[in-house]
C-alpha cells in the first residue's frame, strides 16, 4: 500500500525527521487559510497523487503571495495530472499540500528499501538529488552509495559514517545531522513495516540542515494488520476500482490492454497463460488469479469483472485442478454462465484431478459459446482464434 | 533417490489441529508421508488424525525424532513457529502459510540459518518426492516417479510442469515449490546442486517469474556447476512494470527483474529456455531423448 507525500511527512515528523511545515487542503479556501497560518513569504502548492513526476506534470508550483496561492490551488485542485507514472489517462487531483518554501542549497537523494538478495534493508544515498534515481544508477552508478543494515544489529555508527563520507559531507555538524536523519529513517522503516521510503530531493539548506522536501512511502500489505494507523491512511480513490472490487472477492485482478480475458488459478500460471496467449499471437486483456477455490461464485465474479472491459473479445478459463476437483469446477463454470450474461466465446481448459469427467460435463451442457480445450497450448490457441472470430 | 525428503523422513505439523493443517496433514498421510505428530499449544496429550499432539516443537522432536516440520500457522505467527522449529533442532521447515510479513521473515530466516535449519517457502506448495513423501498442499497423484527434478516459484505452474513431464512419459524425482515472496528459504542456487548430486535425477526443470534476481543468480551457478540439462520457463513476459502480479515478490521495480533479462541470462548459461509454459514437457522430452 502506498500513501501520499503529506502522509509520509506526518510519519517523518513523528520520528523527528525534519520536514518543511505544511498543511493539507481539499478546497481553495482551505489552501489560502493554510498558507496564512504557515505565514510565508513563499509557499509551495503541491498536488497530492500517488504517482511520481508531479513537478514536471505541472502539479507542484511556487507561490509568492496569498493571491498566488489561491490562483494555483484553484488551478491544481480538480486538474487531471499526467506524469510518466500515471499513464496517459492521468490522475484527478483532489488534495493539495500547502508547504513553506525552503532555502535550497543543494539536493540529495536518500531511500530505504529491501535488498532482496541480501535479505535486509539497504539505505541508498546520492548527491544527485532531484533526478530519477534509475537514470543516475544507469549513467553514474558510482554516485549511488549503498549501505546494508543487518536488522539483528540495527543502524550503527559505521553505517552512518559510510553514508556521510560517501556523500562527501565534511562539516562535523552536517555529518551528525545526516547520520541522525538516516538513523531515524531506518527506524521508521523497520517499525512501520515499510516496503520502501524514498526522499527525492532531500535538501541541504544554507544553514547546513537536511530536510525531507519530498517523501514517498510504501508498506508491506501483509503487515498492515498490525498498523491500523497506517491502514487508515489508505486512499481508495488512488486505487483502480476494478482491482479493488476483485480483491474484495479474493480475486487478484490487473487490467491490461489486450483482447483476451484470462481467468486462471494461481499467480504463476496466470502470468504463464498471458505469456502463452502472447506467444500464440493474441493479446491478454488482464491478469486474474481466482486463487485456490475456483467455485461458481468466484468464477461468476471473475466473468463480471473481465466483461467490464469493452475490449474483451474472448475469455480463456485456464484452471489446473489440484485438490479442488475439475468436475466441481466445471459445474461452477456452467453455473456462473447462468449468473452472468457472457456474450463472448469462453474457452475452458480444465486439467488435473478428474479432468476427463469435467470435459464430459462441459460437452453435455452443450452451451454454444463454451468451447472445451484439452491442454494449455490447445486452450490458448483456441482463445486466440475465438478472439479473431475464427472459431 | 531424491532430494531432502523420502519415505523415511519423520515429519511433524505445526498448526496441526487447525482447519488447513488438519485437511492437508490428512492428505499427506494418505499419500504416505511419515507424519509422526503435530504441535498445537494447549492441545498437548491429545491425539489428532491418529497421531500425538504436543504443546511445543521441542517436546515433539524429543518424543518422535522428527527432522522436518510442515508449518500451517496463521501469518502473524509464522516467524515464531519457524524460530521455534530452529530452536528445537528441526533440520527443514516447510512453510506453507501465505501472507507472512517480510520483516518477520527477515528475522526468522536469519535465526534459522544460525541454527543450520533449512527453510522452504513461505507461501509455497511445499516439497514432494514422488510416490514417497508429500509435505505440502500439491495434488499428489500428478507426481509420478521418474527422473526429472523440479524447482518452481509458483504452485500451479509446478503442477502444470509436472503434469506435462508425466504426460510425455517421464516422471519426477522431487519437486520443490520455493514460493514467490520477497524473502524465501531454499532457492534455485541451493537446490540445483542437490539435484546435480542425486543419481536418479537426469534433468531439471526450473520455473521462475518476474521480480528479484534469484533466477540470475541461478544462471551464473548453472554455468559453473551444473552438468545436467536444465529446462526453464520464466513467467511474466507480458506483465506490466510496477504492478504486483499476485505473488508479493512478483513485481518489476524500475527496469530490474524482467522476464527478458532472466531468460537471456539463463540462455547464456546453456539452459533450455521455453517461451510458453505449454512447451515445458516437450522440451524435457527433447532434452532427455537426445541422450
Amino acid at each position: 500500500m502506498n500513501i501520499h507525500e503529506y502522509q509520509a511527512k506526518q510519519i517523518f515528523a513523528k520520528y523527528g525527521v525534519p520536514t518543511p511545515k505544511g498543511k493539507i487542503a481539499h478546497t481553495v479556501e482551505e489552501a489560502v487559510e493554510n498558507a496564512k497560518e504557515l505565514g510565508g513569504p513563499i509557499w509551495v502548492v503541491k498536488a497530492q497523487i500517488h504517482a511520481g513526476g508531479r513537478g514536471l506534470g505541472g502539479g507542484v508550483k511556487l507561490a509568492k503571495s496569498l493571491d498566488e496561492v489561491r490562483e494555483l490551488a484553484d488551478e491544481i485542485l480538480g486538474m487531471t495530472l499526467v506524469t510518466h507514472q500515471t499513464g496517459p489517462e492521468g490522475k484527478l487531483v483532489q488534495k493539495v499540500y500547502i508547504e513553506d518554501g525552503a532555502d535550497i542549497q543543494d539536493e540529495l537523494y536518500l531511500s530505504v528499501v529491501l535488498d532482496r538478495a541480501a535479505e535486509m534493508p539497504i539505505i541508498m544515498a546520492s548527491t544527485e538529488g532531484g533526478m530519477d534515481i534509475e537514470t543516475v544508477a544507469e549513467k553514474t552508478p558510482e554516485k549511488i552509495i549503498k549501505v546494508q543494515v543487518d536488522p539483528s544489529i540495527g543502524f550503527q555508527g559505521f553505517h552512518g559514517r559510510e553514508l556521510v563520507f560517501g556523500l562527501g559531507i565534511t562539516d562535523k555538524v552536517q555529518q551528525k545531522n545526516m547520520i541522525n536523519f538516516a538513523k531515524k529513517l531506518y527506524t521508521l522503516y523497520m517499525e512501520n513495516d515499510a516496503e520502501m521510503i524514498e526522499i527525492n530531493p532531500l535538501i541541504r539548506t544554507g544553514e547546513g540542515e537536511f530536510i525531507a522536501l519530498d517523501g514517498k512511502m510504501g508498506f508491506d500489505d501483509s503487515a498492515l494488520g498490525r498498523h491500523p494507523d497506517i491502514e487508515a491512511m489508505r486512499d481508495l480513490s488512488e486505487e483502480d476500482p476494478d482491482e479493488r472490487e476483485a480483491s474484495q472477492y479474493g480475486l487478484s485482478y490487473i487490467a491490461l490492454d489486450g483482447e483476451i480475458g484470462c481467468m486462471v488459478n494461481g499467480a504463476g500460471l496466470a502470468m504463464g497463460t498471458m505469456d502463452t496467449i502472447n506467444y500464440m499471437g493474441g493479446t491478454p486483456a488482464n491478469f486474474l488469479d481466482v486463487g485456490g477455490s475456483a467455485n461458481a461464485e468466484t468464477v461468476a465474479k471473475g466473468f463480471e469483472i473481465i466483461l467490464k472491459n469493452p475490449n474483451v473479445k474472448a475469455i480463456f478459463v485456464n484452471i489446473f485442478g489440484g485438490i479442488v476437483r475439475c468436475d466441481r469446477i466445471a459445474n461452477g463454470i456452467l453455473e456462473a454462465t447462468k449468473l452472468v450474461d457472457v456474450h463472448v466465446p469462453v474457452v475452458v481448459r480444465l486439467d488435473g484431478t478428474n479432468a476427463p469427467e469435467a470435459a464430459e460435463i462441459l460437452k453435455n451442457a452443450n452451451i454454444s459459446n463454451v468451447i472445451a480445450a484439452t491442454d494449455l497450448a490447445d486452450g490458448a490457441a483456441k482463445a486466440v482464434k475465438a478472439a479473431k472470430g475464427e472459431l | 533417490m531424491s532430494i531432502l525428503v523420502n519415505k523415511d523422513t519423520k515429519v511433524i505439523v505445526q498448526g496441526f489441529t487447525g482447519k488447513e493443517g488438519s485437511f492437508h496433514a490428512e492428505q499427506c498421510l494418505a499419500y504416505g508421508t511419515n507424519i509422526v505428530g503435530g504441535v498445537t499449544p494447549n492441545k498437548g496429550g491429545q491425539e489428532h488424525l491418529g497421531r500425538p499432539v504436543f504443546n511445543t516443537v521441542k517436546e515433539a522432536v524429543e518424543k518422535t525424532g522428527a527432522t522436518v516440520s510442515m508449518i500451517f500457522v496463521p501469518p502473524a505467527f509464522v516467524a515464531d513457529a519457524v524460530m521455534e522449529a530452529a530452536d528445537a533442532g528441526i533440520e527443514l521447515a516447510v512453510i506453507i502459510t501465505e501472507g507472512a510479513p517480510v520483516r518477520d521473515m527477515m528475522f526468522a530466516k536469519q535465526y534459522a540459518t544460525k541454527h543450520d535449519m533449512k527453510t522452504i517457502g513461505p507461501n509455497c506448495p511445499g516439497i514432494i518426492t514422488a510416490e514417497e513423501c508429500k509435505i505440502g498442499i500439491m495434488p499428489g497423484m500428478i507426481f509420478k516417479k521418474g527422473n526429472v527434478g523440479l524447482i518452481s516459484k509458483s504452485g500451479t505452474l509446478t503442477y502444470e510442469g509436472a503434469n506435462q513431464v508425466v504426460k510425455e512419459g517421464y516422471g519426477i524425482t522431487t519437486a520443490v515449490g520455493i514460493g514467490g515472496d520477497p524473502i524465501i528459504g531454499l532457492s534455485y542456487k541451493q537446490l540445483l546442486p542437490l539435484f546435480e548430486a542425486d543419481p536418479e535425477t537426469e534433468a531439471i526443470v526450473m520455473i521462475g517469474e518476474i521480480g528479484g534476481d534469484l533466477e540470475i543468480q541461478a544462471a551464473k551457478f548453472i554455468k559453473e556447476n551444473i552438468t545436467k540439462p536444465v529446462v526453464a520457463f520464466i513467467a511474466g513476459q507480458t506483465a506490466p512494470k510496477g504492478k504486483r502480479m499476485g505473488h508479493a515478490g512478483a513485481i518489476i521495480s524500475g527496469s530490474a527483474g524482467t522476464a527478458k533479462e532472466k531468460m537471456e541470462a539463463l540462455e547464456a548459461a546453456g539452459v533450455h529456455v521455453v517461451v510458453s509454459p505449454a512447451e515445458i514437457g516437450k522440451k524435457v522430452a527433447e532434452v532427455l531423448g537426445k541422450k
